[in-house]
């Protein structure tokens, strides 16, 4: 069949099962957009910055299990993608990004609006591709799904020269299969190292599982569940796991780490055997790791060879997909019963996982989130997050009980993230309705989306804590930096004279949100008062579309219980 | 610091050297020399490197590697029986008195004359590298004007 470069791309991304994709053009881009007009099976979403287009594109693929599709034009419009693509790669969340690029003869000649994008995205995509013949391109686009949904999922960047999305190819045909002499991932664990984990597993006296968005990501939840249970393991889930198994469940300790449940980080101390599923030991998880978990042997499953043995020593590793590896071991593991380990687990958990001070004088942002859990969980709603305090507060008080139903940026830590995010997942979703939870310094960072979500009124609801800091740095600069708060404070700027402090500055704060919102036509609610917090949650949940939420919060709240960044899981500090 | 030769496989396509080299780079890890050339497979090149660290960088170098998409097959030759090589070119000073002397330790180790010149030889040799270390050694007081390696190659005995 013949077909033109664009053509060729958007009759793949209908063949690859994309539905929403979310792009902005510019110059080296109208072509593919010029294509995308007449794609009936595609619904293209014009964002208002091209990084909420990577974003969102993730969101979908968080939310969907499907490949997110971004698309955007050279230059700047394509450099404006990558903290979204470097986001995707660190959390590994399937990604197709296809970028315009400047015609072949004028690579490199810094010609207007050309940036090196295979050069820039290299360590931050999965795979990268510059095709400069039209011929390659089918293939190309084929292996670039192939690559971002297999294996340890990830990002991949397709830059496609403007002349070649015009160039005519005459005998298309898009590629049935897919062979990749260079690229085979390990699906199927080691039986022997199943077996071995499996023997392991019958002589430990203290286990627990500690799962990460491996699980999310395979799809492998019920089988985590059947193992979990069987063995009356507690069970630990990092940020990215959240979801993999039910948050309100007797065995379930939170998640481990920084902010992690005293719980968890104990169990860690004391455990005999861990079980690791598609987690990472990431930094903010082990803490310092040379005295990370000092008398356990450790299980490490994970689909990426190169995630075992990075950080921590690994007494057995197994290869593989997490769905295929745990039906494998279930099968091959005895019932235990509960032991003095479960209970001592009990004792530490003491009926909660988390606690804070309340207060009938000012709305304390955990309650916010504790109330938000209350009126969404029967809900099939989703929750997204910005970067920062409220994101640790949500992760600890609100149980999330199914897997795809947490979005946060957890590698990356990117501010700006939840309200791109959580539009993609809405729209990837059929409309959804998904919580973006924000504190007033990351909401801010991608706000402009605001125009996106009322436009094509996805119903994304806005829940800002509004504690007029940057708050988690604040708190580090509180707690180690001598109470100097440099460039922390979103109330003052350079006007300011002699600080006393939150309650005494006589400058306003900008923006007002619920104006702001209702300059986009998104209905906008504020709360001041801890009586007034469920109200307002009920008002901006129960109407239809979009809406902003605004909580007024303790300025100087901390995320306890807190691991200082280095220190040993069992210093935690639990208040100042 | 210890080193280590790794031949890497990899498609024959551009962009190839740059993800190598990139990975070395972000990751920290050390190159003391890199090289690469076609196969007897056109589409696939192989390259010949030789890293420094300990075993555990060693084994995230070889992870790390494996996991590049372009990457084919990452050979360790660590404990392995190996035919390695290393060409180079150098130019040393010459004078009608020290000719003479040049020439016959260069011949010790195999060295051929590459071009003479009025004041100076050029040699090459091609041999293991430590060989390549000793003449560089012993022909250095003579004063090397210009010298150049290529950095090692290196294949695994065949098997008997």
């Amino acid at each position: 069949m013949k077909k033109k470069g664009a053509e060729i791309l958007v009759d793949a991304l209908i063949k690859e099962g994309v539905d929403v994709l979310f792009g902005y053009p510019g110059g080296q881009a109208i072509p593919i957009f010029d294509a995308l007009y007449d794609a009936k099976e595609l619904s293209v979403v014009l964002v208002r910055h091209e990084q909420a287009a990577a974003h969102a594109a993730d969101g979908y693929a968080r939310a969907t299990g499907k490949v997110g599709v971004c698309i955007a034009t050279s230059g700047p419009g394509a450099t404006n993608l990558i903290t979204g693509i470097a986001n995707a790669y660190l959390d590994s969340i399937p990604m197709v990004a296809i970028t315009g690029q400047v015609s072949t003869p004028y690579l490199g000649t810094d010609a207007f609006q050309e940036a090196d994008m295979v050069g820039i995205s290299r360590p931050v995509t999965k795979h990268n591709f510059l095709v400069k013949d039209i011929r390659e391109l089918p293939a190309i686009l084929k292996q670039a799904f192939y690559i971002a949904r297999t294996g340890r999922p990830g990002p991949v960047l397709v830059d496609l020269p403007q002349d070649v999305s015009r160039a005519v190819l005459d005998d298309y045909e898009y590629p049935q299969e897919i062979s990749m002499r260079s690229y085979k991932p390990t699906i199927v664990g080691h039986p022997r190292q199943i077996q071995k984990a499996a023997e392991l597993i019958k002589t430990a006296e203290r286990p627990m599982i500690y799962a990460g968005g491996g699980v999310i990501t395979s799809g492998a939840h019920e089988e985590l569940f059947e193992l979990a249970t069987k063995l009356n393991a507690p069970v630990t889930l990092t940020l990215m796991g959240l979801g993999a198994f039910p948050g309100e469940h007797e065995l379930f300790m939170g998640m481990p780490g920084m902010h992690g449940s005293k719980t968890a980080n104990l169990a860690f101390q004391e455990a005999d055997l861990i079980i690791s599923v598609g987690a990472r030991f990431d930094d903010r998880v082990t803490g310092h790791v040379g005295s990370f978990a000092p008398k356990a042997k450790i299980i490490h499953l994970d689909i990426d060879p190169a995630a075992i043995s990075k950080i921590v020593r690994v007494d057995i590793p197994v290869v593989g997909d997490a769905k295929n590896v745990l039906a494998a071991l279930n099968k091959l593991v005895a019932p235990r019963e509960p032991s003095e380990w479960n209970e001592t687990i009990r004792k530490w958990k003491d009926g909660k996982l988390f606690s804070y001070k309340q207060s009938d004088k000012v709305i304390k942002p955990q309650y916010v989130i504790e109330q938000l859990y209350n009126l969404t969980k029967d809900s099939d709603a989703l929750i997204a997050t910005e970067v920062g305090q409220h994101q640790m507060w949500t992760a600890q008080y609100y149980r999330f009980a199914r897997p795809r139903t947490f979005l946060s940026s957890g590698g990356l830590g990117t501010m700006g993230f939840g309200l791109p995010a959580a539009m993609g997942a809405s729209l990837g979703l059929g409309r959804r309705t998904v919580v973006d939870v924000a504190g007033d310094g990351s909401i801010q960072m991608n706000i402009q989306e605001l125009a996106t979500i009322a436009i094509n009124r996805i119903p994304v609801k806005v829940v800002i804590l509004n504690n007029e800091y940057l708050g988690m740095v604040r708190q580090w600069q509180e707690m180690f930096w001598n109470k100097r708060y440099s460039s922390t404070c979103l109330r003052g700027g350079t006007l300011c004279d002699e600080c006393k402090g939150p309650g005494h500055c006589k400058i306003a704060y900008v923006p007002d949100f619920v104006k702001l919102a209702e300059s986009y036509s998104i209905p906008g609610f504020r709360a001041t008062k801890p009586s007034d917090v469920a109200d307002t949650l009920r008002q901006g949940l129960e109407i239809e579309g979009p809406a902003l939420m605004e909580f007024a919060v303790a300025n100087e709240e901390n995320v306890f219980p807190m691991v200082p960044a280095g220190k040993p899981l069992d210093q935690v500090m639990e208040e100042l | 610091m210890n080193t280590r030769t790794i031949s890497v496989l990899v498609e024959n396509h551009s962009g190839t050297l740059s993800r190598i080299s990139g990975l070395f780079a972000s990751r920290g890890y050390n190159i003391s020399s890199l090289t690469v050339g076609e196969t007897e497979d056109q589409s696939i090149s192989r390259m010949t490197i030789v890293v420094e660290g300990d075993d555990a960088i060693i084994e995230q170098v070889v992870k790390q590697l494996n996991k590049l998409i372009d990457v084919i097959k990452v050979i360790d030759f660590e404990g392995s029986p190996v035919i390695e090589r290393e060409f180079i070119l150098v130019r040393v000073d010459s004078t009608k008195s020290s000719r003479h002397e040049i020439v016959e330790l260069a011949d010790l180790f195999g060295a051929k004359v590459a071009y003479v010149g009025a004041s100076s030889i050029t040699f090459e040799l091609c041999a293991p590298c430590d060989i390549i270390n000793d003449f560089i050694v012993l022909i250095k007081p003579y004063g090397v004007k210009e010298l150049i390696r290529t950095g090692k190659v290196a294949m695994a005995q065949a098997r008997k």
